[in-house]
This record gives C-alpha cells, structure tokens and sequence, in this order.
C-alpha cells in the first residue's frame, strides 16, 4: 500500500537536502552528452588549497567519463561533516558518495556500498593497504568504503631540534635523518628516554606540548602510547581486558608520569593548542601532522627553520604511530553508485594521491606504504626533509595505531569520542584516584557502553 | 419583466438540504470553530516542530543503538547506572540551578539601579545592558574562550600583571564550571534585568507613597511592596531560564567541550557527545529527554502558582 502525504522520511530527505545545501559549494563539472551526475562530499582540507587537487582530479575524470561530478567541501568544525553523514544516513539520502571519519565506516556499513572490486585492483596495483585502514573499512568480511589520501593523517613527533638538543642533549636530525636509515640513538628513541627528555624540557621552561584533554590530538598519542606498551583495554569482541593487565597500568603510570613535566593546563587542550605551543616557542616537541610546521612558516619562519619531523617513541611491544584516516563512502542508496565507484578508484591511483599530497604539502598521507616515497616529503622546507620522515617508512620498523584497536567500531568510536585513554590518565594525575581505581572506572564505563 | 422570468428564481431546495447548510453555517459561525481556525497555524507549527520531534525522539530513546529493536526504558536504566552520566545530572542541576539564581540576582539588581537612572539616560544604559543578550551566544563564547585561552588567557594577564599567579580558568574542574557559569549568568542576565525593569514599572508609586508616609524603609519596601508585585514575573523568568539553562550546549561546547574529564559536560552537550559523535542516537535522545519529566513537573506548579495569584490579584 502506498501512502500519501508527509513522511518521517521524506522531512528527514528534505533536512539533508538543507544540511547539503549549506554547505560550501565547490565547482560542477560539466560534461557534454552527459553519462549522469555525481555528487561527492569530501572533507574540507585545513591547508590552503588543499582541495585543489580535488577539484582538478574531478573536473578530468568528469570530461573523460562524461559525468556531471559535484564536489561539496564540508569542515569538520562543529562536526559540519559527521552530522552531515548522519542526517544523509537517517533520511537515506544526500550525496553519492562522501567522507566518513574514522569510526564513521563502521556506523553507517550497513548503509555503505561494497568497494571489494575496487580495493581488489588498487591492491593489485600498489600492494597491500594500510591495516589499520582496513580494520576500519572491512566490515562482514567487506570494504565499505575506499581509504582516502585527502585528509589522512600521521601524527608523529614535530621537534624543535635546537632546544631538543640544548636541553635534552639528544640530536634529533642525526638520529633520524632525511633518509632511510637510522641514526644513533633510534634504538633508544623510546617513551622512557622520551619522559626522560620530557622532564628536561620541562625544567628549561620548554615543555612538550601534549593535550591530554578530550580532543583527537590528545586521543591519538595516548592510543599510540598505549599500544607501544601492549595495553589493550578490550579484544576484538569489545569485551573489557583492564582486570589485572599489567601492560595496561605500566602505560598509565607512564602517561602519569609524563603528564607532570606537561604545562599544567594540557587537561584543556584542544586540537589546535599545540600548534599554537609549537609556533608560539613555548614548546620543544608536539606530535601533529606538519599542518603546524606550515603554519609556522608563514607565522614564525624562524620557529619552522628548526623543526624537524621524526617517528614517535617506542614501547617494550613495538613503535606505533598515531594514524588518523579519511575514508570516502559510497552510499547503497546513491544513485550513480558504478560511478561513484570509479571516481574513488581514479582519485586512489598513484598519480592522483601524489596530485593530492603534493597539494597539500605533504599534510596528506595515501593509504598504500608504496607510496611514501613522493618527492614532495623530500624536498619540503625548510629545513630541507623538515617532513621526511612524516610518512611511516620501513625503516622506522614502526606500525601505523589507532586507538582502542581491536575494539568493535561501535565500541571504539565511543570510547574514542569519550576519550577514555586520556581520562584515565587524568582521574589520577588530576583526580587523585589510584590506578587501580581508575582502571576499575574504566572498566565499568566500558561494560555500560556495551549494553543496549 | 418577461413572462417566463420565474424561470430564473431557484427551484426551492428540499428541507433536508436547507437544514444542512444552516448546520454548516451555524457551525463555521460558532466562535469555538472560527477560534480554531484562527489557532490552527500555530497548532500545525506546535505539532511539525516540537510535538513531532519530541515524540520521534521518546520514540528514539527506547530503540537499541543500531535502531533495530524496541527495549523499552532500558537506556535511561544503563544512563543511570553509569558514573559519568550521574555527574552529568550533578552538573547540569549544578550549573542550572547557580546560574538561574545568579542571572535573576544580577537581574534585579541591574533592574532596579537602571529604574533609578533618569528616563533620557535610561535608554543609553538599557540598550548597552542589553548587548551581551543580543549577541549568538556561540560568538561570544569563543571571545571569552580567548580571554579564559589556557596558555593565553588575556584575563591570567590582567591578573599576573597585579602580581598574583594564573588562574587555571579551563584545566581545573571547579574553575573550568565556574568559567560556563559565568559565561551564562554574563549571556542571561540582562533578559532577566529587562523583564524585572518592566515589572518594576508597573508598580504604582502610591504604594512607596503610601509606605513612606507610614515610615517605611528602603528595604521595607522592597520587601513588602516590590518583591510580592513581582512575583508572578519573577517566578515565570525564572521557571524560563531554568528550562533554557538546563538546555544550554553551546557554551560548554565551545568553552570547554564538557572536559575536563566530562565534569562541566551538561545534558545537552553529553547528549550531543554520546548521540551523534558516538553514533548512538537512541541513547544519546535518552540524555536529552532525562530532564523533561522534573522540568515538566516543575513547571506545572510554578505555572499554577502564577495563575492562582493573578485571579487572586484580579
């Protein structure tokens, strides 16, 4: 039976075709003798022209394929972006295809159009594909969504080698120089030596600029850190491995530890505190993609000239380094979904990720390793390989973390937008409670979110 | 006038019919009908923008996460037994609760300086007062972001510049709440100060009259004459801001965003966290909803209060 009149859906479709329409409208491509329309949502890049690549990769494709191809720009400030994909999600529809933040794949599979052929050629093509993207995107045995090069993100350690060295004694450039081998001292590069350097830093009034607060800077070092010392906090059913899990509470002592050679204000820190630290000379050390070295450049050239990028610190189980990706969705209820298909295969292929890369800076980090090796992380500056090492490179012998790794997405996107890594951190240097006690609060907070 | 002009003149219509009509027409003419009609825009709008969104969102908040099956209330009974979640309810009715009863202080005290003020300087104040009331709240938060900034704060400035130490205005927990109290009582009070500034218009100046001749004092008649004329507007301003203040999200959100440790998170802001960041819409309509039935009770009797009171008054 058909029903006339207003539905919840069609005022729900009506809502999304608002949230759409509000945001930035980046440029239709038209093509001639048409093959129909597309229309994508990306993320709306922080680096000045970084949606250049973007659009100049679309405006191609479109001509070639002859397809109309649209492409909306939307921040995620306020989560502009997340609540979009939400509100497409719930009114089942919006655009064809559209940026998905990291646990976001994992919410909206059921709604995501399986990728497995294309994954299987780009695979095919440039080798395997980050694994933690495909912990992220493979859901029920299928990719739901293309790992995208725009947006993604490492988050390794930006160091200010002069007061680094001045203070800490510890060469930076040397142990991790712009080429593939390691220096003296590597080995050593470990979250113990790192405490060791923190205090030092601490004392000489330039602290490293660490948020511990609820943001995803603080979220994504804390979760590397953690996987450093093997400190799960639940298996891959989402069931809680915090009762006696000794790995678990050496990595918070640790964070403990460390959190008091930090400003004593890192509680507050938002995504972009650090930066301000770092560009500021207030700080030795932030772990960030090199969006604050860029900005330094402009701002503080004389900050950016002594700045150099080197992988993060080791733990007793490994390196691990904090990964933030993109993923770009297509929707199962888009309309041109073989073509949706297509123009994510096109803007994943080698020569359109270094395109983006290259537009960004460098900022952008391409989902397969063999394509860490772009000219452009080379030749940045200055210093001259400022961001060599801004990709994960072999010889880092270092794997790419995401927090509450191995946990369910459901599981996993609460407590990362909870923060719990860096809470229970806090509820003992800040709250006064014992580790004990603050594992136990995770422990119930973690078994509350399971139900329901 | 031509023969067959009886032609023209309607066939009488059947009794039944005429009857209807007169029906139809007493009906559209009633005042009950046309007083319907008249309100029938505003029930539309009522129904599309708060009866249909409150209802779908009840109807959210006993859904599972994945909004497959029906569990009844059992996401209001996991939000209860969850730690963070009873500090949310502390906090909300913390800040709620302090910031209602300062705003209406600082309110009426503005209020009643500015009644004093001469009427052609009155105006210049009134509209200045009204400034902070007039801006997006989430503008002006971000300013008082910068000024409480934890590495930057231009107010630590003013402080270390008369010689005492910086105040943690965000990274502390109690200093981090008293920053969104502030920030709201700040937002609110002149609403508060400009329905009080009206009130206290409208009482007659006999009474002080009356009261001085009898040796009445200041705070005499403050007491006995301004206060109980005020009080059917004191108790809606405040049932007001307090269902406003308990919804407030866009300062905590851009001042604090709920941290640290989620202790000046507020219902509105948790349930914005837990909803849409976290991907649980059911539970996160849960929070939202928590308050409804206390602020609904609450305002019953504040609202049976104020109409006991004017038709003593009338």
């Amino acid at each position: 039976m058909t029903r006339n009149g207003t539905t919840r859906r069609n005022v729900l479709r009506s809502g999304a075709g608002v949230v759409a329409a509000g945001t930035l409208a980046a440029p239709m491509v038209h093509a001639q003798g048409t093959a129909g329309a597309l229309r994508f949502a990306f993320w709306d890049h922080w680096v000045p022209g970084g949606n250049d690549a973007l659009k100049e990769l679309a405006a191609k494709w479109g001509e070639q394929k002859r397809v109309n191809v649209s492409l909306d720009f939307i921040n995620t400030t306020g989560n502009q972006l997340q609540l979009t994909a939400a509100a497409q999600a719930q009114s089942r529809s919006g655009h064809d295809g559209i940026s998905l933040t990291p646990w976001d794949v994992g919410a909206y599979s059921q709604q995501l159009e399986p990728v497995d052929d294309v994954i299987g050629r780009l695979v095919g093509k440039y080798g395997p594909i980050n694994p933690v993207a495909e912990f992220l995107c493979k859901h029920g045995g299928k990719w739901r969504g293309v790992p995208a090069t725009s947006g993604t993100q490492n988050k390794p350690a930006c160091v200010r080698f002069d007061l680094m060295l001045e203070h800490a004694g510890i060469d930076v450039r040397a142990m991790w120089p712009a080429n593939n081998t390691r220096g003296p001292g590597a080995d050593n590069w470990t979250w113990e030596t790192f405490t060791v350097a923190a205090e030092k830093c601490f004392k000489a009034g330039v602290p490293f600029g660490l948020p511990m607060g609820q943001f995803s800077d603080a979220v994504d070092w804390v979760g590397a850190l953690f996987a450093g010392y093997g400190a799960q906090i639940t298996d891959a059913t989402g069931k809680p491995t915090i009762r006696g899990n000794a790995k678990l509470k050496t990595a918070i002592e640790l964070g403990v530890r460390l959190s008091r050679f930090l400003p004593s204000d890192v509680w507050a820190w938002d995504d972009a505190s650090n930066n301000r630290a770092l560009i500021g000379g207030k700080s030795a050390l932030v772990f960030n993609p090199p969006s604050a070295w860029a900005v330094a450049k402009r701002d503080a050239p004389q900050v950016a000239e002594k700045c150099w990028t080197i992988p993060m610190p080791a733990g007793p189980e490994g390196r691990y380094l904090a990964y933030l990706p993109f993923t770009t969705g297509v929707w199962a209820f888009g309309r041109n979904k073989t073509a949706a298909k297509e123009f994510l295969e096109f803007i994943t292929q080698r020569e359109s990720a270094e395109a983006i890369t290259n537009k960004s800076g460098g900022y952008d980090i391409p989902p397969f390793a063999s394509m860490t090796d772009f000219k452009v992380w080379e030749t940045t500056s200055p210093p001259v390989g400022t961001i060599y090492n801004y990709p994960l490179k072999p010889h880092h012998q270092a794997k790419t973390s995401i927090a509450f790794d191995p946990a369910p997405p459901e599981l996993a996107s609460q407590m990362y937008i909870q923060a719990l890594n860096t809470k229970v951190i806090a509820r003992v240097a800040q709250g006064g409670e014992t580790v004990d006690q603050a594992m136990g609060w995770l422990e119930r907070e973690i078994t509350n979110m399971r139900r329901g | 006038m031509a023969p067959d002009s009886s032609a023209a003149v309607p066939a009488p219509r059947p009794a039944a019919a005429r009857a209807e009509s007169s029906a139809m027409k007493r009906f559209a003419r009633r005042r009950s009908t046309i007083a319907f009609l008249m309100t029938l825009p505003l029930i539309l709008v009522i129904g599309g923008l708060v009866a249909w969104p409150a209802g779908y969102a009840i109807y959210l908040s006993m859904l599972n996460r994945r909004q497959t099956a029906f569990i009844g209330l059992e996401n209001f009974d996991i939000l209860l037994e969850n730690e963070t979640f009873q500090s949310v309810i502390w906090q909300s009715c913390f800040f709620a609760i302090t910031a209602v009863l300062l705003k209406a202080l600082v309110g009426f005290w503005l209020a009643h300086m500015l009644h004093h003020v001469p009427a052609r300087g009155q105006k210049m104040w009134r509209g200045m007062l009204l400034v902070p009331w007039v801006i997006p709240p989430a503008l002006s938060t971000l300013g008082w972001w910068w000024m409480f900034d934890p590495s930057y704060s231009s107010i630590n400035y003013l402080i270390n510049a008369i010689g005492f130490p910086s105040v943690p205005w965000l990274g502390e927990p109690w200093w981090a709440r008293i920053s969104v109290i502030i920030v709201n009582v700040w937002y609110g009070a002149p609403f508060f100060m400009i329905m009080y500034l009206a009130a206290l218009k409208s009482v007659p100046d006999q009474l002080y009259e009356a009261a001085a001749i009898d040796g009445a004092t200041g705070w005499q008649g403050l007491r006995h004459i301004t206060l109980p004329m005020m009080q059917n507007i004191i108790s809606i301003t405040v049932l007001f801001s307090l269902i406003v203040t308990f919804a407030n999200y866009d300062i905590v959100r851009v001042l604090t965003n709920g941290g640290p440790r989620d202790l000046t998170q507020v219902f509105a802001s948790y349930a914005f966290q837990v909803g849409v960041l976290s991907g649980n819409i059911p539970r996160g309509a849960a929070v939202s909803l928590f308050m409804f039935p206390l602020l609904a009770i609450i305002a019953f009797f504040v609202l049976r209060g104020v109409n006991k009171r004017t038709k003593e008054m009338a």
